[in-house]
């Protein structure tokens, strides 16, 4: 392990934490707003080396290969491109007053400790500072979430608080079942929580232990995935938070427990014994998915329809990544990739309508394309991505998945369909009311960057028409690494 | 022989002990005496984690037993008890299920945990093997203190006890790294919430940890 190959990771690391504590220091909007933004630039630069550096070797603590490097790409970029959002949100929010300075001092440094959370999460080899990560990456978002102090605020912080404690203590408790069933194996000590030796030796584990381990594992990762029926936590602090916040939710947070869940299936995987994860995480997607889908039709906030949205989505993830084989991870994958893009566009999107707006309340917006055309088009552009119609990234993932599991288990497919279709409709009801007809509301123009927003739609879209080859080889080697 | 079997009877007691606690918890109507239950569950765990400790041979786990004793058996809850006073909240603690109702839960979930764990742990070592029954019992009941009381105050003692079962069943896995680490980031988890509850003065008892509470305020019920 040499200290050049190392630099990346820890510069993935590093610029996060360092700047945490500069930002909790620094005083001011412009200087903060801007260091934020340079320092998750910075963050994303040295993830995108990963590729070209020589990998450090697997460590007891760091991990690098070819699994976590797609995560922590994304997660560094769509870090980076909400840090720019989150700039002219902030200074809407100030000027509004429902920020105070002080509380902009919090909400950045808050912001950086989550990337690092995020980030720490995954490159770590060892199950147990994975945990330790996960937590850290929660707890700030709790804080974040809360910030407005209104009534509505709290307590969709406190919901999230309990509900992801619970969520985070079901998850180490299946971690030292874990660890309980590599010890006889693996041996006493650090070794037994390094998830490298872990997969080695996975075969020889106590098979018993290994299930049950599981299934508190997916309960309890499962919780901050977002799986019904463990997904209370997740429209309110969707809808209460600050809108750049919701963006980094959708797009990230449910990413990071979503990758832990997935380094336990591969774990699962690789004993012969155990069950399979598999039907697990198909009943789960599903129930997601149908559940999510119905609960569209009813909302009345914009913030929570997509919180709601995001569920569905995860559910199809889930679904897919349960499903296996190389072409239906090769398409969860892409499905999460493709809905972390799109869905923080929309939060872009619904996080500037809002403050136009000054409300959430969907039937208060009308008529948006009329009134403010690039902000209205490129939110018509990303619900009709999100709501899986061609051209566009979402799409071909979900054409892939259906495709796939309508070769193996044709019922499951119809209900996946089913899902979707209900989906489909709930979104373009709302959409067709929000974006057309007679302007309501205020119409006062935006001062704000459209740059993060657009360019996630322009990059879903150009994953719907044309997908680079090496990108195609990359997830299909990834895909076959998940089993 | 005769020593070890010892070894194991203590740390059987000690982890019984914790059980025990956690169902005295469970019909405490008063938050004072509450908190003070509270405590001795710490204080508890705080001499099972030493014990651990001892006969594992592994110095760092006092750390946590004193962890466990000074933060959660004397810190905080004297934090809370100024906490609750300062609220104004030290009336009944209206608990969603009846009493009786809820200690049958609790024996149904330790029962659970109880022939789920010795099932799956058939061939793993006897000391560890009900040292994690007993912790996965102590941890359904913190989380069956958490459903059944609806006070943020009670909610987060409801978390401390389900976390003093984590942390048992973390030092009872024999040569476990990181359980120093983890009992410091729960520590900082408990401390920034009471934090919260004092500096947000969290008295209202959000009615129910359930997605409806706010879905009547955004208007989304019909």
């Amino acid at each position: 392990m040499t200290m050049a190959s190392l630099d990346p990771v820890a510069a993935v690391l590093l610029i996060p934490i360092v700047s945490a504590a500069l930002l909790a220091v620094l005083p001011g909007y412009r200087l903060t707003a801007r260091l934020n933004v340079v320092a998750s630039l910075l963050t994303f630069v040295s993830a995108l080396s990963l590729f070209v550096i020589e990998r450090p070797q697997p460590g007891p603590y760091v991990l690098v290969d070819d699994l976590n490097i797609v995560f922590i790409v994304l997660n560094t970029f769509v870090g980076f491109t909400t840090s720019i959002f989150s700039a002219s949100y902030i200074a809407h929010e100030l000027e509004t007053g429902r920020l105070t300075p002080v509380y902009l001092r919090f909400y950045h440094a808050m912001y950086q400790t989550m990337m690092f959370g995020m980030n720490l999460a995954f490159v770590s080899n060892n199950i147990g500072l994975m945990w330790v990560a996960v937590e850290i990456a929660t707890l700030t978002t709790v804080l974040m979430v809360g910030i407005y102090r209104t009534h509505a605020a709290l307590e969709a912080a406190w919901k999230y608080f309990i509900l992801g404690s619970v969520g985070i203590a079901f998850a180490l408790f299946g971690t030292i079942l874990v660890y309980m069933a590599a010890r006889p194996i693996v041996g006493e000590g650090q070794d037994g929580m390094i998830w490298t030796l872990l997969i080695q030796h996975a075969a020889a584990f106590d098979p018993a232990l290994l299930n049950v381990a599981f299934i508190f594992l997916f309960l309890g990762y499962g919780t901050k995935v977002g799986l019904a029926p463990l997904h209370a936590w997740l429209p309110d602090a969707h809808a209460e938070g600050p809108t750049p916040i919701s963006a980094v939710l959708s797009g990230l947070l449910l990413n990071v427990a979503l990758y832990a869940l997935l380094r336990f299936k591969i774990l699962l995987a690789a004993n012969p014994d155990a069950i399979a994860p598999g039907p697990l995480m198909v009943t789960m997607g599903l129930v997601s998915l149908i559940f999510a889908a119905f609960m569209l039709y009813r909302r009345r906030d914009i913030k929570r329809l997509f919180a709601y949205s995001s569920i569905e989505h995860m559910g199809i993830i889930v679904f897919a990544f349960g499903m296996g084989g190389p072409l239906a991870n090769f398409a969860g994958l892409l499905h999460m990739v493709m809905h972390s893009l799109t869905k923080s566009a929309i939060f872009y999107a619904v996080g500037h309508i809002s403050q136009i707006k000054g409300t959430q309340r969907i039937n208060r917006i009308r008529g948006l394309t009329v009134t403010h055309p690039a902000l209205g088009w490129g939110f018509v552009v990303g619900v009709v991505a999100i709501a899986g119609l061609p051209p566009l990234g979402i799409f071909m993932s979900e054409f892939l998945i259906v495709s796939s599991t309508f070769a193996r288990q044709p019922l499951l497919a119809i209900a996946l369909v089913f899902g979707l279709l209900l989906a489909f409709g709930a979104l373009t009801l709302r959409l067709t009311s929000v974006a057309f007809g007679e302007p309501r509301g205020s119409t006062a123009s935006a001062e704000a960057s459209y740059v993060p927003m657009l360019a996630h739609i322009a990059l879903v879209l150009c994953a719907g028409i044309y997908l680079p080859t090496p990108l195609v080889v990359w997830f299909q080697h990834v895909a076959r690494l998940l089993g | 022989m005769q020593m070890h079997s010892l070894a194991f009877d203590i740390s059987h007691t000690l982890a019984g002990g914790l059980v025990l606690i956690s169902f005295m918890m469970l019909y405490q109507d008063r938050l004072y005496s509450l908190l003070n239950v509270f405590a001795l569950h710490a204080v508890v765990l705080a001499l099972s984690v030493a014990w651990q400790a001892y006969i594992q041979d592994a110095p760092h786990l006092y750390i946590t037993a004193v962890i466990a004793l000074v933060f959660k058996a004397i810190v905080i809850p004297v934090a809370l008890h100024r906490i609750v006073k300062q609220l104004g909240i030290h009336r009944d603690i209206e608990s969603a299920v009846s009493i009786g109702l809820t200690m049958l839960a609790g024996m149904a979930l330790v029962a659970l945990s109880m022939v789920l764990m010795l099932r799956v742990t058939a061939d793993a070592d006897p000391l560890a093997r009900e040292d994690l029954a007993f912790a996965l019992s102590v941890v359904l009941l913190g989380l069956l203190v958490m459903v059944t009381r609806r006070n943020a105050v009670s909610q987060v003692v409801g978390f401390m006890s389900l976390e003093n079962g984590l942390v048992l069943a973390a030092t009872g896995a024999k040569g476990m790294p990181l359980v120093v680490e983890i009992s410091v980031a729960f520590s900082i988890l408990i401390a920034f919430i009471v934090i919260g509850i004092f500096l947000f003065r969290i008295r209202e008892r959000f009615d129910s940890v359930d997605v409806s509470a706010l879905d009547d305020y955004r208007g989304e019920r019909r």
